[in-house]
């Protein structure tokens, strides 16, 4: 069992939870990911790690309640726990000194992007980092990315904040000089990016998210194509080039279980959404 | 043994074969011969006195018989129902040379099915070594070689990276050929008998094998299994409705899916279900897609029915399940809807040529033969491989070109001292016993390498 130690609501409807995990928090690294079970009955689903803290023996994820799991969980207070949580999985990014990153985040992911720009800068990177998310309300973690990173731009799909849409990087890219890019986010926000970068001959990170099942590479669930090959997220990735990925079949595979995941939230809203549900 | 019968049973998950009665168990355990040379031994990798434990059922002393059963075995509920005992056991009996060999399979599982319906086992505790070890991986190798050590008096550990324990005994076979009350059970005996299983722990990626041996064990056991699924590389492979027979068995097995949205995990099957190969993991999907309630199920294999790998027993159960079999037929390529879902396989057509090195007739394609198949599930049962991640993360681990780690077939001995493996992750994808008897050989050079560590 892990003992959620802190919840917080970000947004609406995006959470953090820090949980106790000791023997995870002693190996985390940036860039990658968890799976957990709520309960019993649970699925297993991969969320990324957000942050840890060796000495407190804790790990910290962030999402939106979008499905049944989500919602369930940020139903959960501290004090309450979680049955399983697997990690660290994947393979950690590659944090060295590459001279000068751009970082784009988006929605729920920037808060996985801050560790990666936290562990950038600590290996004598100059960051400039843009996060971005659907409208003002939903933006996370401005203010410790702007303690973290040389530079911060904003960007909103709506314009209600910062610049509207990505086209504005074009400009930055033509003024400015990057080594690398990191980008975690939705699929679209990294495909837009990863073109514009691609124009710019910027070596590309995305962080792909795709449905996973055990996360160890025994169910291939997860498989993206990369230039051309099958990888498997879970053990390949999560991290793959973003010149490279087709992000088409991505998404298709990300929306395979909608229709299911649709009524799963149903149901667990008419057993009372957690609030009543005896567990 | 009574079955179900196929037309209930292919719509339910509950066990097909029923399991002697006692008086069925002391009426097949009075043809034994009690050959005083006895040849069914020589066939069983896990050593197990045969002829005593079937002697002790003829005298209806059924307590004394699985006792002597784990004398040699820890986990016969499991073997008496996945072992492929035609071709061990049964296959060196002498009543075999005659007629019918002894059902010696069904006579260990009703042994052990007596035993844990009364809850009658007793376990003797050992006298405690002082020495450590760590088992990595909580199936059929892992529980065996964890059984063994413990009854030396060793302190172990049993690391499993899945939430639950039992590996391909939990995930990978189903419910209706071997009930997860029963892997609970014997994974449950292994923590009786004073091993500790600690789940949700990836090693290589939570601990290295290094950090084990420097911080906390003096030796460690690898069983971590063949789970790595292999596809056709073929085009469309990635659109939806396309599993791997371990994606498609984890959701199904592991994760309940058949029981959703009560359980959280998803499963879609449509009407016309394709499995590709034909081994026991081909014929346990495609038995578990017809449960699911598609409308026909076809096993599709690229050679005849001769080279088919599976148990005749479970081919058997497909067929009188209704399972239809396309064989000489390879899958080429596959057509997804608008929405990105399977549609159509194109297949081709095979003929067997000469024999190849596997000792099976070589298929090859018969040009211009190729046609479409509606489909709209497609499972791939192909094979696996080893999972990778801890041979990615142990410095001076030698492997093979095929991904399995080096380890001798006698000690399961590696190329890093302390460090012993043994099962599918040596073997490549074998049986459960074949597992096991290596987590049993293992365990024994453990237990001398440790002794000559004082």
């Amino acid at each position: 069992m892990y003992k959620i130690i802190t919840k917080q609501e970000l947004a609406a409807k995006i959470k953090l939870l820090e949980v106790n995990a000791p023997d995870i928090a002693a190996k985390a690294k940036p860039g990658q990911f968890i799976i957990l079970v709520v309960d019993e009955t649970g699925e297993r689903i991969p969320l990324t790690i957000a942050d840890y803290n060796i000495v407190k023996g804790t790990v910290t994820f962030i999402f939106n309640e979008v499905g049944k799991t989500t919602k369930q969980l940020g139903s959960l207070n501290e004090g309450d726990s979680i049955v399983n949580i697997a990690g660290p999985l994947g393979v950690p990014s590659e944090i060295k000194k590459f001279g000068r990153v751009l970082c784009v985040g988006g929605g729920v992911m920037i808060a996985p992007l801050h560790l990666q720009v936290k562990a950038l800068r600590e290996a004598g990177n100059d960051v400039t980092t843009v996060i971005g998310a659907r409208g003002e309300d939903l933006l996370i973690f401005e203010q410790k990315m702007k303690k973290v990173s040389n530079k911060v731009y904003i960007v909103t799909d709506d314009g209600s904040r910062g610049f509207k849409g990505f086209d504005f990087l074009k400009e930055l890219l033509k003024a400015e000089s990057f080594q690398r890019a990191i980008v975690m986010g939705p699929v679209i926000m990294m495909e837009t990016v990863s073109e514009i970068s691609k124009s710019f001959n910027i070596p590309t990170m995305v962080t792909v998210t795709p449905i996973m099942v055990d996360g160890m590479g025994m169910c291939g669930v997860c498989r993206v194509t990369v230039g051309g090959e099958t990888k498997f997220a879970c053990i390949d990735g999560p991290e793959f080039d973003g010149h490279q990925v087709d992000f088409e079949e991505l998404v298709k595979r990300q929306r395979l279980f909608l229709p299911e995941e649709r009524l799963s939230s149903m149901f667990w809203e008419k057993l009372g959404g957690g609030c009543h549900r005896e567990r | 043994m009574p079955k179900q019968k196929p037309e209930i049973r292919k719509h339910n998950f509950n066990e097909v074969a029923l399991g002697y009665t006692a008086d069925q168990a002391v009426a097949e355990a009075e043809r034994c011969l009690q050959c005083p040379k006895p040849q069914c031994v020589s066939g069983c990798p896990v050593e197990i006195e045969i002829p005593d434990f079937i002697r002790l059922i003829k005298e209806r002393q059924f307590d004394e018989a699985v006792k002597e059963v784990k004398r040699r075995n820890s986990l016969p509920a499991i073997c008496g129902r996945v072992c492929p005992q035609e071709e061990q056991c049964q296959q060196q009996c002498v009543m075999g040379k005659a007629g019918e060999p002894i059902n010696i399979g069904r006579l260990e599982r009703f042994v052990a099915d007596y035993e844990m319906n009364r809850g009658t086992s007793t376990i003797s505790k050992q006298e405690p070594t002082g020495k450590k070890v760590a088992v990595v991986g909580a199936g059929p190798a892992g529980l065996t070689a964890a059984a063994e050590l413990v009854k030396l008096g060793h302190e172990v550990v049993i690391f499993e990276a899945l939430h639950k324990p039992g590996g391909v005994l939990i995930y990978g076979i189903p419910e209706f050929r071997l009930p997860k009350r029963i892997v609970a059970a014997e994974a449950d005996y292994v923590k009786r008998l004073g091993a500790s299983i600690e789940t949700n722990a990836l090693i290589g990626r939570l601990f290295t094998i290094p950090e084990l041996l420097v911080n906390r064990f003096d030796a460690v056991f690898v069983g971590t299994g063949a789970g790595l699924p292999q596809f056709l590389k073929l085009p469309g492979e990635n659109l939806g409705g396309i599993y791997s027979a371990n994606e498609f068995l984890i959701r199904v097995n592991l994760m309940k899916s058949y029981a959703f949205p009560e359980y959280d995990t998803p499963i879609r099957i449509g009407k016309k279900v394709a499995v590709i190969g034909a081994g026991n993991v081909a014929m346990d999907s495609a038995r578990s897609a017809l449960r699911l309630g598609a409308d026909t199920v076809y096993i599709v294999y690229r050679r005849s029915k001769a080279e088919m790998p599976a148990r005749a027993e479970e081919v058997e159960n497909a067929e009188e399940e209704g399972i239809i079999f396309k064989l000489l037929t390879n899958p080429t390529k596959f057509f997804g809807d608008e929405k990105g879902w399977v549609k159509h396989m194109e297949c081709i057509e095979m003929q067997l040529g000469e024999t190849d090195e596997s000792g099976r007739r070589r298929p090859s394609p018969v040009e211009g033969s190729e046609f479409l198949m509606d489909v709209d599930t497609v499972i791939i049962a192909v094979g696996r491989t080893p999972n990778p991640i801890i041979q990615r993360t142990t410095k001076g681990l030698e492997t093979t070109k095929w991904g399995t780690i080096k380890a001798e077939e006698e000690t399961g001995k590696t190329s890093l001292p302390g460090v012993y493996a043994g099962g599918d992750i040596v073997t490549g994808e074998a049986t459960v016993i074949k597992a096991m008897g290596a987590g049993k050989k293992a365990a024994r050079a453990i237990h001398q390498y440790l002794a000559s560590q004082k």
